[in-house]
């Protein structure tokens, strides 16, 4: 019997199922984003009723100081979650790999728990410790604020954490640095095994101690890493969209502090049914990121230069 | 060498010890206390000194929760959406993984390079149209809107791929077709069977990427009837008044399952989750 699939058109037809879905789910949804962009129509009637308006929606979003505040906050948060998690996770990683022996898996397993919980049970969980009245984090402020050391630090009231803008990005800002914080901490705990043990034994030899051997050592090794890791924060970053959408209840909240740019695309289209607006907003957001990863690749190859 | 190896020596000075520890409690304490809240009612959640333990009124919390959304209708989407990604998954991957890593063909460095093109694609880019696309084919409130558009992620293909080339010898395959083997047969007889350890990593990163998925079933689950769970939890959050302990047994339950697959299988987890990212 011959088989119906010759071993010459095989991989094709294993490889189909992804290339329908590409086609179908990746690569046309984006080209008719960009159709999308240069169009308007009426909601109810739905496409049929499309009508080319060419630059129309893009200069509308330009000039639409909304969406200026939400990339501002965008980058406010992609800067403010994103850097700690590097800072923090680098030292971190290295005090795991190095100094931790039988705790190390369980230790890492902690740090590594948040990212593969889901969003909205954690934003829920921070929404109530953060809650206005008795929320847990009020009422230890409150506990402090009484103590000889604390209280002229610390408010006597009580602070509306997600209802104030003031509070509700730096807020943002900490959950997604918890949420990210282990897998970063993995990625470089991963890098820093494969730097070979001679090298430590040899600067021990040498008398280096522990903070000598991760400067010299490790740290310069972590770069390549490094890139690909602060790429990664970066472009995730700026994509924001699940834990501000959650903590502020889909608004934005107060003065749209909370907005980011993929929020207010969200919003364009599904609350206001601005389509093309939303597709012109998306794509500004798509060149914001772009700019922004080309910006980190000339900083980290600028200072391979200097070294 | 796997993340999980451990060649550590050097002796813990104390300050280590506190960061450390701190650090732990600050990645699992809020889970602590949202355990804790969910088996109290909303007056003493909010209490002051705050509560630390546990109450006993988590069934009342989830009588409250039953009431504001279709709880078991909720659950069982999302159960069912998972289960789906998870198989079909599984299927393209190991069928494209097979394909990258055993055979020789034309277009495979520029197909490959392709699957992994697609990893920078932007998701937020694709939302409004995907939402367009779904309207037109009637997929609105559809469980394959769900589940079908993301069923051959490059990072499984990825790591199928890895897995084939490293596991399967090319000879066990032309040794199967000297035999008279089709080239589906090879693939589901010879080279399926073999795939267990990488169908368990590859399998539990998808089912738990569609459980805690939010942004699909917001876009296209439209009524509550069809609402996957976390998106119906979030339904339950409300400017004035929010039930905090019924909200708070729903998270409980959302994450409850994420917690069992990853105390049995944290190792497995964390090598498949940042093999990509170290190895290629």
């Amino acid at each position: 019997m011959k088989p119906i699939i010759q071993p010459n058109i095989a991989p094709y037809v294993l490889i189909s199922p992804f290339i329908i879905l590409f086609l179908a789910f990746g690569l046309f949804p984006i080209l008719f984003s960009f159709v999308l962009m240069f169009h308007t129509w009426d909601p109810v009637q739905g496409l049929a009723s499309m009508q080319f308006v060419g630059l129309e929606n893009l200069t509308f979003a330009v000039e639409d100081p909304l969406v200026w505040t939400s990339l501002g906050n965008t980058l406010w948060l992609a800067i403010a979650s994103g850097l700690p998690q590097h800072l923090i996770a680098i030292p971190l990683a290295y005090l795991i790999n190095e100094k931790l022996g039988r705790w190390r898996n369980a230790v890492m397993g902690a740090y590594f728990l948040p990212y593969i919980t889901s969003t909205v049970a954690i934003a829920m969980m921070f929404s109530t410790l953060f809650s206005t009245d008795y929320g847990m984090v009020n009422a230890m402020l409150s506990k402090l604020a009484q103590t000889t050391w604390f209280q002229y630090v610390l408010p006597s009231t009580n602070v509306d954490w997600l209802g104030d803008p003031k509070t509700i990005k730096p807020i943002v800002a900490f959950v997604v640095f918890w949420r990210y914080l282990g897998f970063n901490v993995i990625l470089y705990v991963a890098a820093m095994q494969a730097i070979s043990r001679d090298q430590y034994e040899a600067a021990r030899m040498d008398g280096a101690k522990s903070f000598q051997q991760f400067w010299y050592i490790t740290l310069p090794q972590l770069k390549p890493i490094m890139f690909f890791g602060v790429t990664l924060t970066i472009i995730g970053g700026l994509q924001l969209f699940e834990e501000p959408f959650i903590l502020t209840g889909g608004k934005g909240g107060m003065e749209y502090a909370g907005m980011t740019t993929a929020m207010y695309m969200y919003r364009t289209a599904f609350d206001y049914n601005d389509y093309g607006l939303a597709s012109a907003i998306s794509w500004m957001l798509f060149i914001f990121i772009l700019a922004m990863t080309l910006l980190t690749n000339k900083a980290f190859k600028g200072k391979e230069g200097q070294v | 060498m796997s993340v999980l190896q451990h060649d550590g020596h050097n002796t813990l000075s104390w300050w280590s010890w506190v960061a450390l520890l701190l650090g732990a409690i600050l990645m699992l304490g809020p889970f602590y206390f949202m355990f804790v809240f969910a088996t109290l009612p909303r007056t003493e959640i909010f209490s002051v000194p705050p509560p630390l333990f546990f109450g006993d009124h988590f069934f009342a919390n989830m009588a409250i929760l039953m009431q504001k959304i279709p709880f078991w209708i909720n659950l069982g989407w999302s159960l069912y959406v998972g289960l789906a990604s998870t198989a079909l998954t599984l299927l393209f991957c190991s069928m494209a993984g097979f394909a990258f890593a055993l055979y020789e063909f034309r277009f495979k460095n520029a197909l490959f390079s392709l699957v992994m093109g697609t990893m920078l694609v932007p998701a937020f880019l694709g939302m409004i149209p995907t939402f367009l696309i779904m309207d037109a084919l009637h997929w609105i409130d559809q469980p394959r809107a769900l589940y079908l558009p993301g069923a051959a992620p490059a990072m499984g293909i990825f790591l199928m791929r890895q897995y084939i080339a490293s596991a399967i010898p090319k000879e066990l395959v032309e040794a199967a077709r000297m035999d008279g083997c089709g080239e589906l047969r090879i693939y589901w007889s010879v080279v399926v069977p073999l795939l267990g350890p990488a169908f368990g990593t590859l399998g539990l990163i998808a089912f738990i990427a569609s459980w805690n998925n939010f942004i699909g079933p917001l876009v296209v689950m439209r009524s509550v009837e069809m609402y996957t769970f976390p998106l119906a939890l979030r339904s339950v959050q409300s400017p004035v008044d929010t039930e905090w302990g019924a909200l708070m047994a729903g998270s409980a339950i959302a994450v409850i399952p994420l917690l069992i697959i990853f105390i049995f299988s944290s190792r497995r987890l964390i090598d498949g989750l940042t093999s990509g990212a170290v190895r290629g």
